[in-house]
């Protein structure tokens, strides 16, 4: 394998005091779409906006994260805000209150342009057209002046995926980029991403709750449960065998066409940071707990090629709770 | 667009007629000039005839028309005091009351926008905590204890300032002071929790992500939206030129139009008093009014709001 573009190791982040990542290891490779999967408050967000170091001060970050082989925490801020918007790209929620309104779309992509790629003049207006057409949004010259008040949620996430774009990137970092949108909409920004990532050559990572949405559209998928990362592995082995009993439930968790019956949702809730069970903190909600459970914290192993698990117990038979796989799934598994 | 800056200009109107009218009721009720002017000894008769050469003695309602009446031919009436146009003797006092407010605004917006800027910029440190501080004093100190200490130390103790009057440019700096201080404190306030605000918004965290550089990204992204509330407060300072300064004027017995008013009061030449106050009703009036337009110029967002609204 390919030597990775971004490495986080040993990833710690906490919030006074609480701490809301607990040593995340995580690899990117050059081209590749990797998924982050959680329930919010898990800390797939807040790895990412730690390694782009778009924290807060008060958040208190340690670890390693590597881009080209440089430490991105420890790097100098003229040169962190290079890779910001230039080698890295990010996206985020909600992107009609991640547009600033005061400011035309013209403008919001101008400045990257000119920060990153030097473009001035005419070279911005036609490159932040020709991204707006490849973002395929429609009247891309008319749009240039627009507001983003004056448009969709889904045009303006189209704007937000242009100005990602507009410095490009080798990874774009796209965190939860359909939650805040219409269903229909959401397939053509997920499709959008596809499109653009096979064109451009970038790598992807994809942070959502829904693990349908990362199985469509990712190779690889980490799970991550209250600030660690308990299963990961390419998606469609873990999708068809998830062998953490997280993992297991989110999956259970995904409605599907044929089966009608009640959904089966995970009992209990997130621990909170400031109280973290002993041992596994999945072990609470955890079917399957035993003694060894409460024990220790398990560390994240490999289990078998490509996959890694974080469970005490790795042996477990996790039998699906239901008979057939999410339609989707059955699509990416074939 | 026309439908907008038509409806504003009518509902300035509206408000102008109001405080006029408000003015004239209040007034009228207040006691009655002819004893103040002529004193309490004076006979019955010269009383009767003060009240009926200044058509006191008719029915309110026919002396408030008339007074609208008048208004709209130009004239305000005359002083009772000393028998000429109430808007001559205001118009002679207005140099010298803007002598003061303007330097007092410039003096508010340049100690107070930087300074809550940069105590947000800076939230927590012990610059912000200063400035916090002294903007709470800033609010809760009335302008004539500030003005009485700024007395005490700068004319009677260190003697470098004179304490009242208006001979020299020298006169002008305690109540400018004075002025600029308190709405200084005000605005850096306001500032403040404007700028934190924008600060935490979304936008800003994009902006950071693009790899501006954060002073791009203050300057760029978060001033042009924390103007948007800020430029409300400033435009209520501007509005206040006129009768900001009574307290300042009485307190440095600077003669502006501050000190007229308060005298004017206290005899109840009617004339003067509500001409004053139609003076200040429109320029606050007037100010409002360009807020509202600036707004528009400063959010995109209101420009279409506007035009939905009218």
């Amino acid at each position: 394998m390919k030597a990775p573009l971004v490495r986080i190791k040993g990833l710690n982040v906490a919030f006074d005091g609480a701490p809301a990542v607990r040593g995340v290891d995580l690899a990117v490779h050059p081209g590749e779409a990797l998924g982050l999967v959680g329930e919010s408050g898990s800390g797939k967000s807040v790895t990412w906006l730690a390694a782009l170091r778009l924290l807060p001060g008060k958040a208190a970050v340690q670890g390693r994260v590597t881009l080209d082989g440089r430490d991105l925490l420890s790097l100098p801020t003229p040169e962190m805000e290079r890779i910001r918007g230039g080698r890295i790209g990010i996206i985020f929620q909600d992107p009609s209150s991640a547009l600033n309104p005061v400011l035309t779309i013209r403008r919001q992509i101008s400045e990257v342009l000119a920060l990153h790629r030097g473009l001035s003049g005419s070279a911005i207006r036609a490159e932040a057209k020709r991204l707006l057409d490849l973002v395929g949004m429609p009247d891309a010259e008319g749009r240039l002046n627009s507001y983003p008040h004056e448009m969709s949620g889904g045009q303006n996430q189209r704007v937000m995926i242009a100005m990602a774009l507009a410095g490009q990137p080798d990874l774009l970092v796209a965190d939860e980029p359909t939650t805040a949108l219409d269903v229909t909409i959401q397939a053509q920004i997920l499709d959008l991403l596809q499109l653009i990532r096979r064109e451009m050559g970038m790598a992807l990572v994809l942070i959502s709750h829904d693990l349908g949405v990362v199985a469509e559209n990712c190779d690889r998928v980490a799970v991550m449960y209250a600030g660690r990362i308990v299963e990961s592995g390419p998606a469609a082995a873990l999708f068809d065998a998830p062998r953490h009993p997280y993992a297991r439930g989110l999956i259970d968790a995904l409605p599907t066409l044929e089966d009608t019956r009640r959904l089966a949702a995970i009992p209990g809730v997130v621990p909170d940071p400031r109280d973290m069970p002993r041992g596994c903190a999945f072990g609470p909600r955890c079917a399957h707990a035993g003694p060894e459970c409460l024990l220790d914290s398990p560390p994240l192993r490999a289990v078998a090629p490509g996959r890694r698990l974080a469970c005490a117990r790795p042996d477990l038979d996790l039998t699906p709770a239901r008979p057939t796989p999410a339609p989707h799934l059955a699509e990416v598994t074939s | 667009m026309i439908r907008f800056i038509l409806t504003r200009l009518l509902r300035a109107f509206v408000t102008i007629v109001l405080v006029v009218t408000f003015a004239f009721v209040v007034l009228r009720l207040s006691g009655d000039p002819a004893t103040i002017i002529l004193g309490p000894e004076a006979p019955p008769e010269a009383i009767a005839a003060f009240r009926a050469s200044w058509g006191l003695d008719q029915p309110v309602m026919v002396q408030y028309v008339q007074y609208f009446a008048a208004i709209f031919q130009g004239d305000l009436g005359m002083s009772m005091r000393d028998g000429r146009p109430a808007f001559d003797l205001v118009m002679e006092r207005i140099p010298a009351t803007l002598a003061l407010t303007i330097p007092a605004l410039f003096l508010k917006l340049a100690l107070g926008v930087p300074a809550g800027v940069y105590a947000a910029l800076h939230q927590g440190t012990a610059f912000d905590r200063t400035v916090m501080v002294a903007a709470v004093m800033g609010f809760a100190v009335p302008s004539f204890v500030l003005a009485l200490g700024l007395v005490l130390v700068f004319a009677v103790n260190l003697g470098w300032l004179p304490s009242g009057g208006r001979d020299t440019v020298w006169h002008a700096i305690l109540p400018i002071i004075t002025l600029g201080l308190g709405g200084a404190a005000a605005l850096a306030r306001f500032t403040r929790s404007a700028m934190l605000e924008v600060l935490g918004q979304p936008y800003i965290r994009t902006a950071s992500s693009k790899g501006l550089a954060w002073a791009v990204v203050v300057r760029s992204h978060a001033l042009p939206n924390a103007a948007i509330p800020t430029v409300t407060l400033i435009g209520f300072l501007v509005g206040s030129l006129i009768a900001g300064a009574i307290v300042v004027e009485s307190v440095f017995s600077w003669p502006g139009v501050g000190r007229l008013m308060v005298v004017a009061v206290a005899n109840r030449d009617l004339a003067v008093v509500q001409c004053i106050l139609l003076l200040v009703a429109t320029t606050m009036v007037t100010s409002n009014l360009i807020v509202d337009f600036l707004y528009g110029a400063l959010d995109p967002r209101l420009r279409h709001g506007a035009r939905a609204a009218a």
